[in-house]
């Protein structure tokens, strides 16, 4: 730590945006790799269904490949917005 | 049989031309009897970074053809023994490289070679996916910046799945980080990812850090793999790396700024 640090300490450093940055991204494409390559279009076409109905974002629906034994299961986790319409509920799978 | 080593990105720019030449001269250096091989079919360039391009005839495309066989293309460096270069062709069909063309290719060289160092191009197609399809070994170079990090990352998940160890269940490919163009100064200003930022996202072991340096434009500039440029910051780095990646033991250099006095009180 330098004299001239005490000055620059207000800003964020652009650095630390960086990293976080990073490792939001890096998370969320982490967790889409392994499965079979039809796993993002399942994804776009599985929202553009759900929005028929509810409005959801992005990043609502989640889907995880998990492998046991002889096969492999396709975990799906949908997140719908709180005080939705009819009987949307948080997290039901 | 050779180990098959790759130097792979994902992204272009960060250094896996100047890598790939450094350590393959680093390992020829040691007596390891070495080849490196150009996979950037169609932008090859790693000749010139090996100053030998005005002594290539024949090339990995003609190779795989039947055109020419290995020994006509293989071209033999002229300053350290036990190394040679095969060309990457500048053919601009994509296709030209097959998987079983160039799984001929390197069980051939294995038989005389301890190391094959695969110099990937960039991107995530054919010429990148056959690269590090038969890899034992991966170094992942790096750039302390976003979509070099991120590239890395998607890089990492394709040697995990798209490779035959990984197809055939044997044990993975092994990976090491190797980050470049690594500014000190930059980083004690919170510009820059540190060493640690960037491992801690990509959780593999660190081979070596290579620093920013004007000596990898001289050496690029000659021909000179910049690892034989004994004196340079940027040589000692890498021959760091080399041992490293050998077994040695060796501490990290190049890490902190070089500062004196004045930069002390006043520098960030």
């Amino acid at each position: 730590m330098s004299f001239l640090d005490y000055f620059r300490s207000e800003k964020r450093r652009s650095a630390s945006v960086a990293k976080e940055r990073l490792q939001i991204i890096v998370a969320r494409e982490r967790s889409g790799r392994g499965g079979p390559d039809y796993l993002p279009k399942l994804q776009e076409e599985l929202l553009s269904v759900i929005r028929k109905y509810v409005q959801v974002s992005d990043d609502a629906v989640r889907m995880e490949v998990e492998h046991e034994g002889n096969c492999d299961v396709l975990e799906l986790n949908i997140t719908l917005p709180e005080g939705g319409e009819g009987n949307a509920q948080t997290g039901r799978r | 049989m050779a180990k098959i080593l790759v130097v792979t990105s994902g992204k272009g720019g960060v250094g896996k031309t100047t890598t790939s030449a450094a350590f393959a001269a680093g390992l020829a250096r040691r007596g390891y009897k070495t080849v490196v091989v150009d996979f950037d079919v169609g932008l090859r360039n790693l000749d010139l970074i090996m100053g030998c391009e005005r002594r290539v005839v024949y090339d990995f495309v003609n190779v795989i053809n039947g055109e020419a066989n290995l020994n006509q293309a293989l071209i033999r460096d002229k300053r350290v023994e036990d190394l040679y270069i095969l060309p990457a062709s500048q053919t601009r069909d994509k296709d030209a490289l097959t998987q079983e063309g160039v799984e001929q290719v390197l069980d051939t060289l294995s038989e005389q070679f301890d190391y094959i160092v695969c110099d990937s191009p960039a991107g995530i197609e054919r010429g990148a996916n056959l690269a590090m399809y038969f890899a034992d070994e991966a170094l992942v170079v790096t750039n302390p910046e976003v979509s070099s990090v991120r590239d890395s990352d998607r890089v990492l998940g394709l040697l995990a799945s798209k490779t035959r160890r990984a197809e055939q269940g044997k044990e993975p490919v092994g990976e090491h980080l190797l980050i470049t163009r690594y500014a000190p100064s930059r980083v004690g200003k919170g510009e820059m990812l540190s060493v640690e930022d960037v491992r801690e996202i990509l959780a593999i072991d660190l081979l070596g850090v290579i620093p920013e340096s004007t000596a990898v434009l001289n050496a690029s500039n000659a021909g000179v793999p910049v690892i034989l440029e004994d004196r340079t910051d940027a040589g000692q780095a890498y021959d760091d790396a080399v041992a490293r990646f050998l077994g040695e033991e060796r501490e990290h250099r190049f890490l902190t700024e070089k500062k004196g006095l004045f930069g002390r009180i006043f520098g960030g």
